[in-house]
């Protein structure tokens, strides 16, 4: 943004700021209140309610009060004890974890590549891998599963971060390619002058400065690969290989009637806390990031 | 990777070589990401595509006979099939119902975080809490929000006299497909924000400005104004959702299972690929749902090319 351009902004402020007074009653405010009040409720209510029911038993559950009258964390321990939540936890984090780092640094080497050096065929390149980003999951299932099978990976982790990279990766590379134009050219002169290689260019020099890209497409990633469900579903069996999201489709009760909805709850608050909070933390560096695949691509 | 050839080839390069030198690295660069996208992609897709002409099954992978394009046209195939059009139309109305409603819910809630505030914070954060929560998790949430014997929603609209009766909102075959409309649109909305969001803010201040000057009404100025500068971030925010709607599975699987009333495109690929295990008819309708996203999306393509120029222009 240009200093002129911030001087403008200062004026339209200042005349909004003025727009009031000339009315008699500030219908547009009350409006931006009513609104805005409304829609946060929206957003977070469901999470909220979910929250009261985790801590809620029996009929307790039944009855539509917000706080719980008698708080318990038997849903929690019940979680935890009956369903080896634990380990599928872990489960999902090493999945997420390995599909974060292979992205992040398989992107990072062709966003070298894509976003620095002119070559035939460049474009072409970038319209294909956007348009994997377009390819319904079911597309690929029995290929997949027919590839998982072979290299006999059925029913194991490495299976999962393998397919999840089909999600992540056309997204990281284009994110990646916008952030590596805008970096200085003199950068990779001077790596030349001191007779770098490209990889110690890539890792040593842009990756430290593209950081804030990296952590919003990083997170992006994550939460891609931490919230995926078909794969999980159809390449994992036993419960050895269980990631959270099917583990929490799958609850149900051994008598088969009425779903156990407070566990349910518990399970759900318990994988989506990090992940708010996560975005809540970096919510401006997510919003840039979003929006940088989209408008600049 | 090499690198330590990569290093010492790098500076001691003729000048007239040192271009080509440098497309060979760039392609050495973007091969590992290229290859698995192909192993991922590509790959796959080629052999599904395959396999829909043949007559393979999950427990028989190797074993097939080729027989044409039996699954699609014969007497069994897919266009014969009453629940593969019915998954067909529920996957449009679910796309047509729920990018409308985000798209204008969308539109609303950029305007209110384009607006200097103090509740701005507050807006962005609420924003991103349904686009955070898994959709898995999101579709529980609202099963047990909808419940028809003990949800919250249920309780609230009794009491407010809305209904005489509980609804079975994921029960009831007339109902179920507008309750996951409903979830979608809460939990895309933020998205389709924030592609606006992303629009609104590249409008240049001047334009407000000069309009302000000569005082022109609020809603002139987001008419004529704003929307026209807008139309083609919107366009893109629509195609985007789009696409992805198309391929809707997790939401609809969660919250009614393999129910025919509710069933979409993915969700009858995915029975007939696994729970059926016939692996060539499955694909054979994943097939069909590819080649219907990968029209949409050229066609989308071309419209795109037009209102940037046009918007250029």
């Amino acid at each position: 943004m240009s200093g002129g351009h911030e001087a403008a902004t200062a004026t339209t402020a200042a005349l909004r700021r003025q727009a009031p007074s000339r009315r008699r009653f500030p219908w547009g405010d009350v409006g931006y209140w009513a609104a805005s009040l409304l829609f946060i409720f929206v957003s977070v209510f469901p999470l909220l309610y979910a929250l009261s029911s985790s801590f809620k038993q029996g009929s307790a559950l039944f009855s539509p009060t917000l706080w719980p009258e008698a708080p318990t964390f038997a849903n929690y321990s019940g979680v935890f004890a009956e369903q080896s939540f634990a380990h599928y936890l872990l489960n999902s984090l090493f999945v997420a974890g390995s599909v974060v780092t292979l992205s992040l640094g398989l992107s990072l080497m062709a966003a070298w590549a894509f976003g620095r050096v002119e070559f035939r065929g460049r474009g072409l390149l970038l319209m294909l891998i956007l348009s994997a980003s377009m390819l319904p999951q079911v597309a690929v299932l029995s290929g997949m599963f027919e590839l998982v099978r072979a290299f006999g990976l059925y029913d194991t982790l490495a299976a999962l971060v393998i397919a999840d990279l089909l999600l992540t990766l056309p997204f990281t590379v284009w994110v990646l390619v916008t952030f590596v134009r805008q970096l200085p050219r003199e950068l990779e002169e001077a790596a030349a002058m001191d007779g770098v290689g490209v990889l110690t260019l890539v890792f040593r020099v842009y990756m430290p400065l593209l950081w804030p890209a990296m952590v919003a497409t990083g997170l992006l990633a994550f939460i891609a690969a931490w919230n995926e469900f078909l794969f999980a579903l159809t390449f994992t069996l036993s419960t050895a290989a269980r990631t959270v999201p099917v583990a929490i489709a799958l609850i149900s009760t051994a008598s088969g009637f009425e779903l156990p909805w407070g566990k349910i709850m518990a399970a759900s608050v318990i994988v989506t806390l990090p992940l708010v909070a996560l975005v809540v933390l970096f919510q401006r560096r997510i919003v840039a990031g979003l929006s940088a695949g989209a408008v600049k691509g | 990777m090499p690198e330590t050839v990569l290093q010492a080839a790098f500076p001691s390069v003729p000048r007239g070589g040192l271009a080509a030198q440098r497309v060979r690295r760039a392609w050495w660069m973007a091969a590992p990401m290229l290859l698995v996208l192909a192993a991922v992609g590509g790959w796959p897709l080629l052999r599904t595509i395959w396999f829909s002409l043949t007559d393979s099954e999950l427990s028989r992978l190797d074993d097939y006979t080729f027989i044409g394009l039996e699954n699609y046209v014969g007497e069994y195939g897919l266009l014969a099939s009453t629940d593969w059009w019915h998954a067909v139309g529920n996957t449009l109305l679910f796309t047509g119902l729920s990018v409308s409603l985000e798209t204008l819910l969308g539109l609303g809630v950029a305007l209110l975080l384009n607006q200097p505030s103090r509740l701005r914070t507050l807006l962005r954060a609420a924003l991103l809490v349904p686009w955070a929560i898994p959709t898995v998790v999101s579709a529980k949430m609202w099963s047990w929000m909808l419940h028809d014997q003990f949800g919250i929603v249920n309780q609230q609209l009794l009491a407010l006299g809305l209904i005489a009766t509980p609804l079975a909102w994921t029960a009831d075959p007339q109902l179920a497909l507008f309750s996951i409309v409903l979830v979608d649109v809460w939990k895309a909305t933020p998205y389709m924000a924030l592609l606006i969001l992303a629009a609104l803010q590249m409008v240049p201040v001047d334009c407000y400005e000069a309009a302000q000057v000569d005082g022109v009404p609020r809603w002139q100025v987001f008419r004529r104004i704003t929307l026209p500068l807008i139309l083609p971030g919107i366009l893109v925010a629509v195609v985007f959702r789009t696409l992805d709607a198309l391929r809707v599975f997790d939401l609809i699987y969660v919250m009614t299972s393999n129910s025919r009333d509710t069933q979409s495109m993915s969700v009858f690929v995915r029975e007939q690929l696994i729970d059926f295990g016939l692996v060539g008819y499955g694909s054979a309708a994943a097939t069909c749902l590819f080649f219907m996203i990968a029209l949409l999306s050229i066609v989308a393509m071309g419209l795109m090319r037009k209102a940037f120029e046009r918007a250029a222009a």
